[in-house]
C-alpha cells in the first residue's frame, strides 16, 4: 500500500494532536512531529516527505521562514505545504501563498478543512 | 266459327299473351327479389358472426385497461417510493454530516481534556487552557481568573492579548465576572458582532466548576478575526472545557502545593536528621 510520509511542525501538543487525530482518518499515512522550524528542517533533512503542516507563530524559527526554506530546496520545491494559524488576515494569507505555501487554514481548528486540504494536496481520492 | 267470333278469341289470346308476359315479368322480378334478399341474409349473417366477436374484443381491452391502471398505480407507487428514498438519502447524509461534525468535535474534547488532565503542573495546565481557546475556541484576547476563597476576590492567572495587570480584580458577586462566579451561571453578549470591548463586562464569562463548586472563571474579550460568531458546538464546548479545565487546574494546585509541603518537611528532616 502507497504510504505518505507527513510532517507537522507546531509548537502547541495540543494542536500537534488534534492535527494527527484528523489526518489519521486517511488510510496509508505516517505522521512525524516536529516542535518548531528548526525541528522541522531537521526531520525534512533526515527523510522525505509527501505533505508539511505547519503553524505561523513559533519559538526559534517561524512558520513563514521554514516555507521560504523548503521553498528554495530543491528537493522539497514541489512538497505541498499547509500554513494552519490563527493570523486571519488577508495580507497574511498572501504572504504565506506568496512564499510558496499551497494553502492556509484559519484556526480555530476544523478536522474536515484539514482532512479536505490533505486529500487534495496527497490527491487522494 | 264467324269472322267477329274469330276476332274476339284472337283478342283474348293477345290480351292473355300480355298477362302472361306481365306475369313472367312479376315472377323474374320476384326471383331478382328473392336473390336479393337472400344476398342480404347472407350479409346479415356474416355481420352477426363479426357482432359475436365484437364483446370478446371489448372484453380483452377493459382488461387491458385494467392492466394499464394498474401499472400507472404500480409507477406512482414506485415513484412515490423513489421520492421516499430520495427523502431518506438526503436525511442520511444530512445526518452523516452532523455525526461528522460530532465526532470532530467529541475529538476535540477528547484531545482538549487528555492535554487538561496530560500534566500536574500548574503553569503548563495554565498554558493548555490558553492553547485551547486559541485553536479549538477562535478567541485572541482573553483570560483564566481564579477564586481567591479567603479574600473572595477574583484574578487573573493568565492571560492572553492582553495585560495581566490591566485585568481588573474583581469581588464575588459583583458585576458579571463575580456574578458568574457566585451563581455557577454561563454569560454570553446577546451579539458577538455589536460587543464593545470593557474588561468588567467580557463577551463570554464561563465560570470554571468542579461539580458546582466555582473555582475561577474564564473570560473571553475578543474573538480571532476569522471567527465572526459562535457556533452552537462552541457553547457545549466552553462548559465542557470549564468542567475539565477546572478538574485540570485543582489537581495542579493541589499537586504543587503538597510537592511544596512534602519539600519543607523533608527539609526538616533532613535538618533534624543531619
Amino acid at each position: 500500500m502507497l504510504q505518505y510520509n507527513i510532517l507537522i511542525v507546531e509548537d502547541s501538543p495540543t494542536m500537534r494532536q488534534l492535527i494527527s487525530f484528523a489526518l489519521k482518518r486517511l488510510r496509508g499515512i505516517r505522521i512525524v512531529e516536529a516542535n518548531d522550524g528548526v525541528d522541522g528542517l531537521k526531520k525534512l533533512s533526515a527523510e522525505r516527505f509527501d505533505l508539511i503542516l505547519t503553524d505561523i507563530n513559533m519559538p526559534i524559527m517561524d512558520g513563514l521562514k521554514l516555507v521560504s526554506l523548503v521553498r528554495n530546496d530543491a528537493n522539497y520545491k514541489d512538497t505541498p505545504i499547509v500554513v494552519i494559524t490563527t493570523e486571519g488576515a488577508q495580507e497574511d494569507r498572501e504572504r504565506a501563498l506568496a512564499l510558496g505555501a499551497n494553502d492556509y487554514i484559519t484556526k480555530p481548528i476544523q478536522p474536515n478543512r484539514i482532512l479536505d486540504v490533505a486529500k487534495g494536496l496527497l490527491k487522494i481520492t | 266459327m264467324s269472322k267477329e267470333e274469330d276476332k274476339g278469341v284472337h283478342g283474348r289470346a293477345e290480351e292473355f299473351l300480355q298477362v302472361f308476359k306481365k306475369g313472367a315479368e312479376f315472377t323474374q322480378e320476384l326471383m331478382r327479389e328473392n336473390e336479393r334478399l337472400r344476398y342480404r341474409i347472407i350479409q346479415l349473417e356474416e355481420s352477426q358472426s363479426n357482432l359475436e366477436g365484437v364483446p370478446a374484443s371489448t372484453d380483452e381491452n377493459r382488461k387491458l385497461f385494467q392492466r394499464i391502471e394498474e401499472l400507472e398505480r404500480e409507477k406512482d407507487e414506485i415513484l412515490g417510493r423513489i421520492r421516499q428514498v430520495e427523502a431518506e438519502n438526503q436525511d442520511f447524509a444530512a445526518r452523516y454530516i452532523e455525526i461528522e461534525e460530532e465526532n470532530n468535535n467529541l475529538a476535540n474534547l477528547y484531545i482538549a481534556s487528555y492535554q487538561l488532565h496530560s500534566t500536574l503542573d500548574f503553569k503548563e495546565v495554565l498554558q493548555i487552557i490558553t492553547e485551547i481557546i486559541i485553536n479549538l475556541i477562535g478567541a485572541e484576547e482573553f483570560a483564566i481568573m481564579l477564586l481567591d476563597e479567603k479574600s473572595n476576590e477574583i484574578q487573573a492567572v493568565a492571560c492572553e492579548g492582553i495585560l495581566r495587570d490591566n485585568i481588573p480584580h474583581v469581588k464575588l458577586g459583583k458585576g458579571i465576572i463575580g456574578e458568574v462566579a457566585k451563581t455557577g451561571e454561563n454569560y454570553f453578549v446577546e451579539n458577538v458582532s455589536t460587543y464593545v470591548q470593557d474588561l468588567h463586562q467580557p463577551m463570554v464569562c464561563i465560570p470554571l466548576k468542579i461539580k458546582e463548586h466555582v473555582i475561577g472563571v474564564l473570560v473571553i474579550y475578543k474573538l480571532l478575526v476569522q471567527k465572526t460568531t459562535f457556533a452552537a458546538v462552541d457553547y457545549e464546548l466552553f462548559t465542557l472545557l470549564a468542567g475539565h479545565a477546572a478538574t485540570a487546574i485543582f489537581s495542579s494546585r493541589l499537586y504543587n502545593d503538597s510537592e511544596r509541603k512534602l519539600s519543607t518537611i523533608q527539609g526538616f528532616i533532613d535538618l533534624l536528621t543531619k
